[in-house]
């Protein structure tokens, strides 16, 4: 029988990560895909990035993954979204050429030493003394392995709807595999069913682009990775047209026959991404919605009408999409669904998103109850590098989890939120989930999280040396800015009016003046022309949100104190006297791990919290470590 | 049977011995408990006359009323039984032995009111009020607590909270929204009118704070004056009773004296304070003045006494505030009030040995101290960690306000900071709360 530290099933976004993310980590690693021409596939949306997304993907790239880089050859229309608001809530974002996205991850996950890539149909798991300790394919090939991460996304019993059609099916065309879920009820894993919806598929070369308002990409486009100095791909426009009172009569006489008003789909669907459905019976009161033609690839003409997935039958389809300027001839590549699916309640998991029950078991991505590819290859990369420790691999010798906290990453705050409060609804990002958010920037990802890669070994030399040549300059220009100080009356003598007050500023206090810029310091200081813009831009921010920064780290001392203290994963809480019952059941339901998570699993008061402590406090013995 | 679970009594009426006293059982075996000691089973909602007997002796421990009331519609929210029986020691020894005897635990102080709070009967500003209406002394104190109890200022706090939500979810769905069609593009700006309306209100509310906090904490009012002006005599006038020594000798007062009365059901303390004076003292008395002058500064209400016969010495007028009162003593003497009177003082005629005059004295002093409480049936900033949180709101907010546009990241970041901030007084608002409303308000999904 063929042996290896982590199996990872599953070829996707998720499974891309975790499979070189625990390869980094020096585990002898394989991936085990249906297909593995589809590797790096994009079945919705072909887009990377946007708000808490594209934060994602930076940090993501600052741990060493793939996306970042991938992205960077394969989009053809960057756009940093809020880029007139401040630094904190800029998005990078990204339209991708379908094709490239997939042809460069496939090779970027072959370049990665020790990852084997293997076409199989995993079919069930190989569970010994309640561990899971290897897969077993569908032709009763079996495979051993110190741990096994699944990122099987929407196979899990999916069921694509379109009008009164159910097809079992993962993604278009392609099988689901039951067989694995049938492995997850049995073993007690909590399950529930989502849904969300894809848009019909629309052929470029029959679209009247003439007639449509275009959507430019940046004229500078500004790269996801730390290690890509600037994007070469040809960047092309997205067209945006409306809905119009015609489009929505359609779709309001058929309502009866959308597979979501019909009744036949029982899974809850995403607030943020509701059907053409979903927006004309909801929002009445509009009598127009905006869609993005968004172009799929250089090379192919297939465009992705962004704004009106539906589950309505094609016929339907057909005669909504005539009613749209531009779209009166758009020839139908591929009609919308809705697709409906398994996930696995999260909060199931540990912060390593290693089940609690089945020891050497690593969910990540769509399973979890999320959407989004960022998403799930931020799951999937911190699975992989938790299960190359699980098999003892990487990183000085430690065999310690490895998580991130809320105060120091998006993907802290998402598995926080997953393993916490569980979801009920596919679970997106936004930067609003993010209480540190002045902190957690995209532009600082590589400073927050670099040295944590380094130190869980999953960063290689390459980035290593770049990442350190740019600290030293940031550091460089940051001790310069605070030291180089003048006073108002030099200032006066450069044409700056400042404050008569006799104080000496430094370049960062004058940086944080709206009406001094870059550009007029650069007169007085020549040097400051000497910085890469990138690190000019870190006195920047750093100058913009100096007072923020400190009282937000003051929050994050505070924080971090209720994180350490460790609550017992297997804490009685029917035991612990003076809880009420709504309390007692939410907290057993999570098992949280510190004081700071159990404070915030929904309904659990202040009240609660106190009487855990101090049970906690009190019974030191009956606590098992 | 685990701890959590277990029936709690107590006697809820006061200690000591008394015509009646109330005894209040609650948990999930008041009721077995209630019909166990009975003669015949308390029924919900229902008082009825009853004997209570030892369940192992059979002997009769009191006859009296028994009422169930049955959860979750009681004060704990738990079945509570309660018992109106004699406020006897033998009677609530026997009661208290028989309800162990039966598995039951003495309650602890406060123990009602927390399981009235985990079980959601009362939010903590109901809780506070609830402790403030058993401290209550006097009739205003009382109203106030009512009215907190009855959660208005928890439903004023929702409303903020609303208002918060809105702040909010404006802000942020420009943020994390800017490509989406039905979000407008000046979708932040909207949120400055709402900040505007909050902070005004928070900022009424803070200036009402003081009144609304001296109902609960009191009115202080300092008696100053020459030595041997009458201070205290006029003290023990209106405190109705010898609280201070009295003589013709001046400068008998020489520390700070306090009687507490109840002015139009408001509590106040009234201070008598030493005389003073600018000659011949003594390092005693020195101090006594210092501790007069200090008493004046801090009092709501200062009232000089002076000897008509004598005026009204340079150093007393000096302490005396817009407002004050300036008291002419001895007018039983038959002197001649001086004029003019100095002006902003209510300036009035009394003996305070004999008495006349007084009466007038008090319904204006009554009114004053009314004036500077307001009513007790506003909801109100009755705690200083309730002024503590509008105070950091409001700071949080006007920072907010100016960034509006500038930089909504930062104007979200203080908006969330007031949030938490009020979320001291009620409830707090999640980021889940935030997303449903900007969900609930625009077709999110491009």
């Amino acid at each position: 029988m063929k042996t290896y530290d982590v199996i990872v099933i599953g070829g996707g976004h998720a499974g891309c990560e975790a499979a070189a993310a625990a390869a980094r980590l020096g585990a002898k690693t394989l991936l085990a895909t249906h297909q593995a021409s589809t590797i790096g596939e994009m079945s919705c949306n072909p887009a990377i990035g946007g708000l808490g997304k594209g934060h994602l993907v930076r940090e993501v790239d600052a741990l060493d993954g793939l996306m970042g880089r991938v992205i960077d050859q394969a989009g053809i229309q960057f756009r940093m979204l809020n880029r007139s608001k401040g630094p904190a809530v800029r998005g990078p974002r990204a339209q991708a050429d379908r094709a490239l996205y997939k042809k460069h991850m496939q090779a970027a996950i072959k370049a990665v030493p020790g990852l084997d890539v293997t076409e199989m149909a995993v079919e069930d798991l190989i569970i010994k003394d309640g561990r899971a300790v290897g897969v077993i394919g569908g032709d009763g090939t079996e495979i051993q392995a110190a741990a096994v991460v699944l990122t099987t996304g929407t196979f899990l019993k999916g069921v694509i709807h379109i009008g009164d059609r159910r097809i079992p099916a993962g993604r278009f065309g392609e099988a689901p595999a039951t067989g694995l879920s049938g492995r997850l009820y049995s073993s007690g894993l909590k399950l529930g069913r989502l849904k969300t919806g894809t848009p019909a598929r629309l052929d470029g070369r029959t679209i009247d682009w003439a007639q449509l308002d275009m959507q430019h990409p940046d004229a500078e486009p500004v790269p996801f990775s730390f290690l890509t100095d600037r994007i070469t791909v040809p960047q092309i426009p997205c067209g945006i047209t409306h809905t119009n009172a015609e489009t929505h009569r359609i779709i309001e006489e058929n309502l009866n026959k959308s597979a979501v008003y019909s009744g036949s789909i029982s899974g809850r669907g995403p607030r943020y991404c509701p059907s053409i459905e979903d927006k004309v019976v909801r929002f009445a009161e509009r009598n127009s919605h905006q869609i993005f033609l968004e172009p799929e690839g250089l090379d192919d003409p297939t465009v992705y009408p962004n704004g009106i997935s539906t589950s309505l039958p094609e016929d339907v389809q057909d005669a909504f999409l005539k009613t749209i300027s531009g779209l009166e001839n758009a020839r139908i590549i591929r009609h919308g669904y809705a697709i409906e699916y398994d996930y696995v309640d999260p909060r199931a998991l540990f912060p390593t998103l290693e089940t609690k029950d089945i020891p050497g078991l690593f969910l990540a991505g769509q399973i979890n109850g999320t959407t989004g590819y960022e998403e799930a290859a931020a799951q999937g990369l911190m699975a992989g590098l938790n299960a190359a420790r699980r098999a003892g691999s990487g990183g000085k010798g430690e065999c310690g989890a490895i998580t991130l906290e809320r105060s120091e990453a998006y993907i802290g705050v998402m598995i926080d939120d997953l393993v916490t409060c569980g979801v009920t609804e596919p679970y997106r990002m936004f930067t609003s989930r993010a209480e540190y958010r002045l902190t957690l920037r995209a532009d600082n990802a590589d400073q927050r999280l670099t040295p944590r890669g380094l130190d869980f070994g999953a960063v290689d030399a390459a980035r290593a040396e770049a990442f350190h040549a740019k600290q030293r300059t940031l550091e460089e220009a940051l001790s310069w800015g605070r030291a180089t100080t003048l006073t108002p009356n030099e200032a006066r003598k450069h044409g700056l009016s400042l404050n008569q007050d006799g104080r000496r500023r430094s370049v960062i206090d004058l940086l944080s003046l709206p009406e001094v810029g870059r550009e007029a310091l650069s007169h007085i200081w020549p040097q400051l022309r000497g910085f890469p813009p990138s690190v000019v831009e870190q006195l920047e921010i750093e100058a913009l949100y100096a007072g923020y920064l400190h009282r937000q780290h003051a929050d994050i001392v505070a924080f971090r104190k209720d994180e350490r203290l460790v609550l017992p994963a297997d804490l009685d809480y029917a035991a612990i006297p003076g809880l009420s019952n709504e309390g007692r059941q939410r907290l057993a339901a999570t098992r949280p791990l510190t004081l700071g998570q159990a404070g915030r699993i929904e309904g659990v008061t202040p009240a609660a919290l106190a009487v855990v402590l101090a049970w906690v406090r009190k019974n030191p013995s009956k606590v098992a470590s | 049977m685990s701890a959590r679970n277990d029936t709690i009594f107590a006697r809820a009426s006061g200690p000591g011995r008394a015509g009646v006293a109330v005894y209040r059982i609650s948990g999930p075996q008041a009721r077995l408990f209630g019909s166990t000691l009975s003669s015949r089973a308390p029924r919900p909602r229902e008082i009825s006359l009853t004997t209570i007997s030892d369940p192992t002796s059979g002997e009769t421990i009191d006859r009296g009323l028994a009422v169930l009331f049955e959860g979750p519609a009681s004060f704990t929210g738990e079945d509570v039984v309660e018992f109106h029986l004699h406020g006897s020691r033998a009677v609530e020894n026997a009661l208290y032995e028989a309800l162990s005897t039966l598995g039951g635990r003495p309650a602890e102080a406060g123990e009602f009111t927390l399981r009235a709070l985990k079980n959601g009967k009362l939010d903590l500003a109901q809780a506070e009020a609830l402790a403030d209406l058993i401290d209550a002394e006097t009739v205003e104190q009382k109203r106030q607590a009512l009215v907190q109890l009855d959660g208005r200022l928890s439903v004023v706090a929702e409303r903020w909270r609303v208002q918060l939500l809105g702040v909010l979810s404006a802000l942020e769905a420009d943020i994390d929204f800017p490509d989406e069609g039905d979000v407008p593009a000046a979708i932040a700006a909207r949120a400055g009118p709402v900040v505007d309306i909050l902070l005004e209100e928070l900022r009424s509310y803070l200036s009402d704070a003081a009144r609304c906090r001296s109902i609960r904490e009191g009115i202080s009012v300092a008696l100053i004056g020459a030595p041997n002006a009458g201070k205290s005599s006029l003290l023990n006038r209106l405190a109705g009773s010898e609280v201070a020594i009295i003589s013709d000798q001046p400068g008998t007062t020489r520390d700070v004296l306090i009687a507490r009365l109840d002015l139009a059901g408001v509590p106040v303390s009234l201070a008598d304070t030493a005389g003073l004076r600018d000659t011949h003292t003594d390092e005693v008395e020195q101090e006594g003045m210092r501790r007069a002058r200090a008493r004046a500064e801090a009092a709501d209400i200062r009232i000089g006494v002076a000897d008509a016969a004598v005026g009204i010495p340079r150093e007393t007028l000096k302490l005396l505030k817009t407002g004050d009162y300036l008291l002419w003593n001895k007018a039983d003497l038959g002197v001649a009030v001086p004029r003019p009177s100095p002006a902003g003082l209510t300036v009035l005629a009394l003996s305070a040995r004999t008495g006349a005059g007084v009466d007038p004295f008090v319904e204006d002093l009554a009114r004053a101290v009314g004036a500077l409480c307001g009513s007790g049936e506003e909801a109100g900033l009755t705690r200083i960690r309730h002024q503590r949180a509008v105070e950091e709101a409001i700071a949080a907010l006007v920072r907010a306000r100016t960034q509006i546009e500038t930089a909504p990241e930062l104007a979200a970041e203080d908006a969330r900071l007031a949030a938490r901030a009020l979320g001291q007084i009620t409830g707090a608002v999640g980021v889940e709360d935030v997303l449903a409303e900007i969900f609930s308000s625009f077709c999110i999904g491009k």
